[in-house]
């Protein structure tokens, strides 16, 4: 009897059950957990797709041209989805450079995990400034709206404000997510806690999963 | 499998996949660009698509490289979604015809883009 551990009761016996579990996948807690999260917002992405899918298959309305709605002139003819071209590789160079900051985390080069952490976000923050323009430019010169908008099915503007308003409140916060952890690199917070780096890799995951949500929008909003 | 010390890969493993992902983001581009139509346009559009999210999820996030029972939980659920996307098209084809017979077709007169 007296070699038996009690288990705690109360709001701390709660704490003691809810974290008693063993580790699972061999993998560090973090990361299961960024895992779970990405995994619940697979299902939301994929419902405002869905959701997408169903008003643009029901509409009767003609359903605007991506192609010509976003094509954008430099002075001559328009070029037809450039800005969402750029964007693309931005955020694909983007992913780059995250990668590359996860792998020098794991060698312990702080400082080159730093800047890349730094660059990363701001392409991240150049992509967001785009997709500001790109609204401003629909709002206000095509005179789209979430509810009706001049060349065809008023569902297009409800959805494209959704899904890419949606993802790019995931880039803005994976951003500030970037720079925080970017900052207890730089200022050693890691070092203190025996030099582990796989929360840059934890990072990383968020970060190239809002890349990876843009291959779907992209595919599916704009080229579809 | 995941040591002690973490996902530590060659660096050039990641240039590769980085070159690669440009090259397929480049051609799903040039699908648009080149304005193919119809099942090949569909067709190229989710090729490019799957690879480079294959390519993302594989490498950058280092699932390749994880245990059999994570790949497991975290991609498994999402192939539930197939099935949210067969009713809801079924579901979006009867509605457009429930439209055409009660209103008709659509009367919209579309504006040019001016850009």
């Amino acid at each position: 009897m007296s070699e038996a551990v009690m288990d705690p009761t109360g709001t701390k016996g709660v704490v003691h059950d809810f974290s008693r579990d063993k580790q699972a996948f061999g993998v560090p807690w973090g990361k299961a957990m960024m895992w779970i999260f990405l995994l619940s917002d697979t299902f939301i992405f994929s419902c405002f797709l869905v959701g997408y899918m169903s008003v643009r298959i029901s509409t009767t309305d003609p359903w605007p041209i991506p192609s010509e709605v976003f094509a954008l002139s430099f002075g001559g003819d328009p070029i037809p989805l450039i800005l969402i071209a750029i964007m693309t590789f931005i955020l694909i160079t983007s992913s780059g450079t995250m990668a590359m900051a996860v792998n020098m985390g794991y060698r312990k080069n702080r400082k080159a995990t730093f800047w890349l952490m730094v660059a990363t976000a701001a392409l991240g923050a150049s992509f967001v400034g785009m997709q500001a323009f790109e609204w401003t430019k629909l709002i206000v010169d095509e005179g789209v709206r979430p509810w009706a908008n001049p060349m065809g099915a008023a569902q297009f503007g409800s959805t494209f404000f959704m899904i890419t308003g949606f993802h790019g409140m995931h880039v803005s916060a994976g951003v500030i997510y970037l720079l925080v952890i970017a900052n207890r690199v730089r200022n050693g917070f890691y070092e203190k806690r025996g030099g582990n780096y796989e929360i840059v890799e934890i990072t990383g995951l968020y970060w190239h999963f809002v890349d990876l949500v843009w291959v779907f929008i992209f595919a599916f909003f704009y080229l579809w | 499998m995941a040591s002690e010390e973490g996902q530590q890969h060659p660096l050039s493993i990641y240039f590769w996949i980085w070159g690669l992902l440009f090259v397929l983001s480049f051609f799903s581009y040039m699908v648009d660009y080149l304005n193919f139509q119809g099942g090949v346009r569909w067709a190229l559009i989710l090729t490019f698509m799957f690879l480079k999210a294959g390519f993302i999820i594989a490498i950058f996030m280092h699932m390749k490289w994880e245990r059999l029972a994570l790949k497991i939980a975290i991609l498994g659920p999402p192939v539930a979604i197939l099935v949210l996307i067969w009713l809801m098209s079924a579901e979006g084809f009867y509605i457009e015809d429930t439209r055409v017979d009660y209103y008709g077709e659509s009367t919209f007169e579309a504006e040019p883009v001016h850009h």
